[in-house]
């Protein structure tokens, strides 16, 4: 790959760095460990007796010796936080590592490199024959690993697409995960009947429990590659709800079946049995987990005065769910996963901003430092440990997993397709069979396995050599394939830019009209739970609980987070598009000579759309696993409704209208986003009123459009934004000496000048009320773009638009002084 | 909810809406009992604040020219006739044409292209200037991406579409740019029975 080849000196040094600190963090450990023996190689001279007692602190000196140690050294005490901490380092060191380059982990997903980085460190204590630390023991996976994941997945969970998908989703998690167990199992069986291969010792149960182990789909490498070879929304919402419902799927499988491995005759009451308890389980899950998660939320309720340890209670709940599920043995993913959706949204009302943030941040460190350690570790311990090697079970299974699964999914795909909204092409099923990738999962049953199992060594070999295979193997080639597939369908490079830029407006236009129609959800339910949700729920979960539209919850949302963010980060001119100049462009649309375009030019073209147009609904969002959720896309569409306001406003004062129309629609370009329409929306609400009237105004503009040169007219309304209080009266008092201004502004000369005043449209004088509405207008776009140099302005303008009732005494005045204004300059 | 809503409808305007727009029976009452959902106010029309209020909508690049698209000239609400007969816009095109009644059912493929370029082209005058494609550029972009940028992409979008030299691409000019792309599956939902 084009890696190798772009490798600059610079990184490589970084790189090299890096290993080398790696490998004395190693040592540091592993000398570290040589002297946790009782041994006299550290003692210092003056303090003989003091090794033989290790618990005890090195407070005093003994009697004996006349003198006062200078330094000592107590290593025992600190040994096993201390090993933990640099395990941790190392394995973070080693993210860091891989992130100097970036490319590289576009090729290979990280798995694969903490992978290589365990085998390495493995190799090294292996050689210096040292243990591994025993992390990957039952109870530390399975008690302090797994819920951290489990938690990062549940709480992030785009939750309306996967209700939408539930049942496709779950369709292939427990199905599909049944399937394949039983599957292989029965395969390998088959297997072990051959003499040959000799391993005829392992029974049905025994394949049938390895055999759930190995089919634990760990989808985050194939993930990772989705969002960029532009698999839908659907596949990855499958892929991702498998991944999380599979685990509990397979723990039940593996308790199920563990038992009845330990029993000498399977009886079909057993089966029966089984089946029944994979309900109670999954059912007892979901209940404790909403039970806690409403606990969780319920107490958020009061936690105003204590700030500071609101996203305590997260944790705390989600974990205690966790255990006491664990506690009875039912499914203590699912219960985790329920109480981390239940508990996200009413949280999230009731913290504060910075708890918010706290939470999520702290969620996604721990995720992604138990994953990483997960995957060090099975580096390390797959050298460390005894393994056993036979040729034929391994590849078989090999043979097997894919086989399998593949069939699985065509198959199951075949049964659901009918029930689905959108069914899912060849490339999405191929996208989820070759997606499923083994992981940690996995590794940490197989490694629990009980030691009656005789061949107990032969199925970590085989899990190990399955988990690497489709890791490295699968994970790495999974992009390239997919990206052939895709080119395959559509022959870049013979794209016009037309049919790019048309084809994704259509694709845009699809899904708004997909999510208008309602057409995933089964809206009838979900309406009734948001009622439900509405008047019984949020009432005593939330603190302060008004009822909002969605919309405005978000639209606040990303206000307040703009704001704090839009002060130190280069967001580019959002607001400004086409520009002024652009738009005076227009006009000598027939002067300007036709610009030659270069192959080169429409192939930079082409990558500069691919990289930056919008793509379809929110799948950025929770594509990339070890990121938080981006919202900057949201942002920017919001933030640019406003500013297409403006646009379209300055935008109908010279346009050429030929039909009366345009000002009707172009007041529409972009409509504020949502809000409480009582108040916040007089300028709809007037515009309902005078329909008519707005025909009449785009016969004047033209007017306007003679002149070289948008009148413009300075409005204070940036004093306005400050004093949200006196709205009405404070913005009907500019109006009056602006005209004037507008006289000396006009002129070609002025035009950089007067783009940081307002902008009048011209007003027509018989029509008086109309120009107040787009006086009106104007202030309220103005008073962004007049503080055109200075960022915050645009957070006033939502809460500026709300004082603003129509009275009919102000429009009055309004009009007449203003319309005295273009009167007297004699444009007419 | 959904009880409630049917009886609203009467059987006489089903057929009638099946006949304009082609939608089956059962489509028809589902997408009354859309309707009457997204309609807050509960009388019988939506206006543009109803769509507003759908939050996939608001976060859309291209939501309001969409929203827009619902009401015709001149009015802001819009009845469940105007509403299915902007839906029907996407229906999937059936491969044989029985319904030889209507001149063009609405879901054909040049009403689908003209959908398209009504989104772009505001003021109706049946062609898209630089400035309605600069626009719905913008709004189709990222940040990244300078007025200059964007200004050579229109400029070459134009020049790739326009035949006639007049600067701005005209229907014709649309449909022809646009003929080998797969438009009857692009902007066609399968609509749930």
């Amino acid at each position: 790959m084009g890696a190798s080849v772009l490798f600059e000196a610079g990184t490589e040094r970084g790189a090299f760095y890096m290993l080398l600190l790696l490998v004395l963090c190693c040592f540091g450990g592993k000398c570290e460990l040589q002297e946790s023996k009782p041994s006299a190689q550290t003692d210092f001279p003056g303090v003989e007796p003091f090794h033989n007692d290790f618990d005890e602190p090195q407070a005093f000196p003994d009697e004996e010796r006349a003198h006062l140690p200078m330094f000592t050294m107590d290593y025992p005490r600190i040994q096993l936080p201390f090993e933990f901490t640099l395990w941790v380092l190392l394995a973070s060191f080693a993210k860091i590592g891989f992130h100097i380059y970036n490319k590289i982990t576009i090729w290979i997903p990280e798995s694969c490199l903490l992978i290589s980085i365990g085998l390495i460190v493995g190799a090294i204590m292996h050689s210096v024959k040292e243990e591994p630390p025993a992390v990957l023991n039952s109870n530390v996976f399975f008690l302090y690993m797994l819920p951290l994941i489990v938690l990062d997945n549940g709480y992030f969970m785009p939750t309306r697409p996967f209700f939408e998908n539930a049942g496709t989703v779950l369709w292939y998690a427990v199905v599909g995960t049944v399937w394949n167990s039983v599957g292989i199992g029965i395969s390998l069986f088959a297997i072990c009947q051959f003499e040959v291969f000799g391993v005829q010792d392992i029974n049905l149960q025994e394949n049938l429990l390895f055999a759930s182990i190995i089919s634990t789909v760990d989808p985050v490498a194939a993930l990772n590659v989705f969002d960029d070879i532009g698999v839908n929304e659907q596949t990855y919402i499958i892929i991702f709800g498998e991944g999380l419902f599979n685990d509990a799927v397979t723990v039940v499988l593996y308790n199920m079946f563990t038992f009845l491995a330990a029993m000498p005759v399977v009886e079909s009451t057993d089966v029966i049995l089984g089946t029944a308890r994979f309900f109670v389980v999954a059912a007892g899950g979901v209940l404790f987990g909403l039970l806690f998660g409403f606990v969780a939320a319920f107490t958020t309720r009061f936690t105003h005065n204590v700030r500071q340890i609101e996203p305590l209670f997260v944790f705390m709940y989600s974990y205690l769910a966790y255990l006491v599920a664990e506690c009875f043995a039912i499914s203590s993913v699912m219960a985790l996963i329920t109480c981390a959706i239940t508990m996200k949204h009413y949280v999230e009302e009731n913290v504060s901003q910075r708890s918010c943030t706290t939470i999520r941040h702290v969620v996604k460190m721990l995720a992604t430092i138990s994953e990483t350690l997960i995957f060090f570790f099975l580096g390390v311990v797959t050298i460390t440990t005894e393994h056993e090697w036979n040729w034929a079970y391994i590849l078989f299974t090999l043979l097997f997993t894919f086989i399998w699964r593949g069939i699985g999914i065509l198959v199951l795909t075949q049964i659901i397709n009918p029930f689905r909204t959108i069914p899912l092409n060849f490339k999405d099923q191929f996208g989820l069979a070759y997606g499923g990738l083994r992981g940690a999962i996995c590794f940490a049953l197989v490694f629990t396995l009980p030691d009656t199992i005789n061949r107990k060594n032969l199925f970590v070999t085989a899990s190990v050599a399955v988990i690497i295979f489709t890791v490295f193997i699968q994970g790495i080639s999974i992009r390239p394939i997919v990206e052939y597939m895709n080119i395959r369908k559509t022959n870049k490079d013979t794209n016009t830019i037309n049919m790019e830029v048309h084809t994704r407006m259509m694709e845009h236009v699809l899904s708004g009209i997909e999510d208008l129609c309602g057409q995933w959800s089964h809206y009838y339910w979900k309406d009734k739970f948001k009622k439900f949700n509405d008047r019984v729920l949020r009432r005593i979960l939330i603190r302060d609980n008004k009822a909002e539209s969605s919309i405005l919850s978000l639209y606040k949302k990303l206000e307040l987070q703009n704001a704090i963010g839009l002060l130190d980060s280069p967001l580019g001119d959002l607001s400004a598009a086409p520009s002024i100049v652009s738009l005076q462009d227009e006009r000598n649309d027939a002067s300007r000579p036709k610009k030659k375009f270069l192959a080169a030019d429409v192939r930079k073209m082409h990558n500069i759309l691919a990289k930056n147009m919008y793509k379809i609904r929110q799948t950025m969002s929770y594509t990339n696993k070890y990121n938080l959720p981006d919202e900057s896309r949201t942002r920017e569409i919001l933030i640019r409704r406003h500013a297409s306001i403006r646009r379209s406003l300055r935008a109908e004062s010279f346009r050429e209208l030929p039909s009366q129309n345009l000002p009707r629609s172009q007041k529409y370009y972009s409509l504020q986003p949502g809000g409480n329409l009582e108040t916040a929306f007089p300028l709809r609400r007037r515009n309902h009123g005078g329909s008519e009237d707005m025909d009449h105004l785009s016969a004047l503009t033209p007017r306007s459009s003679s002149h070289s040169l948008v009148p413009m007219r300075r409005l204070n309304t940036i004093n306005e934004t400050g004093n949200a209080g006196e709205q009405p009266a404070a913005s009907s008092q500019p109006h009056s000496p602006p005209p004037v201004d507008a006289l000396d502004m006009r002129g070609p000369g002025s035009l950089e000048g007067s783009i940081f005043r307002g902008r009048k449209a011209p007003v027509p004088a018989p029509k008086r009320h109309l120009s107040d509405r787009i006086d009106r207008e104007e202030d309220l776009v103005d008073s962004e773009r007049a503080g055109e140099a200075v960022r915050p302005p645009l957070l006033p303008p939502p809460r500026d638009w709300e004082p603003e009732n129509p009275e009919p005494r102000e429009n009055e005045t309004l009009l007449r002084d203003s319309s005295q204004g273009p009167r007297g300059s004699g444009r007419s | 909810m959904g009880s409630r809503a049917s009886t609203l409808l009467r059987e006489e305007e089903i057929e009638e809406i099946k006949k304009e727009t082609g939608f089956s029976h059962s489509q028809i009452t589902r997408l009354y009992s859309r309707f009457t959902s997204l309609d807050k106010g509960e009388n019988g029309t939506l206006s543009r604040e109803d769509f507003q209020r759908i939050p996939e909508l608001a976060i859309n690049p291209l939501g309001d020219r969409i929203i827009n698209a619902f009401f015709p000239e001149a009015e802001d609400q819009v009845n469940f006739r105007g509403f299915m007969r902007t839906l029907a816009h996407f229906r999937p095109i059936e491969d044989n044409s029985k319904n030889v009644a209507v001149s063009e059912p609405l879901n054909s493929r040049t009403n689908k292209l003209l959908f398209a370029f009504r989104l772009y082209d505001l003021d109706r005058d049946d062609k898209i200037s630089r400035d309605e494609l600069l626009q719905v550029l913008r709004m189709m972009v990222g940040v990244n991406i300078s007025d200059e940028q964007l200004g050579s992409i229109a400029d070459r979008t134009i020049q790739e579409a326009d035949t006639n030299g007049d600067n701005s691409i005209s229907f014709s000019e649309f449909i022809k740019v646009l003929e080998k792309v797969d438009v009857e599956q692009k902007m066609s939902i399968r609509f749930l029975h």
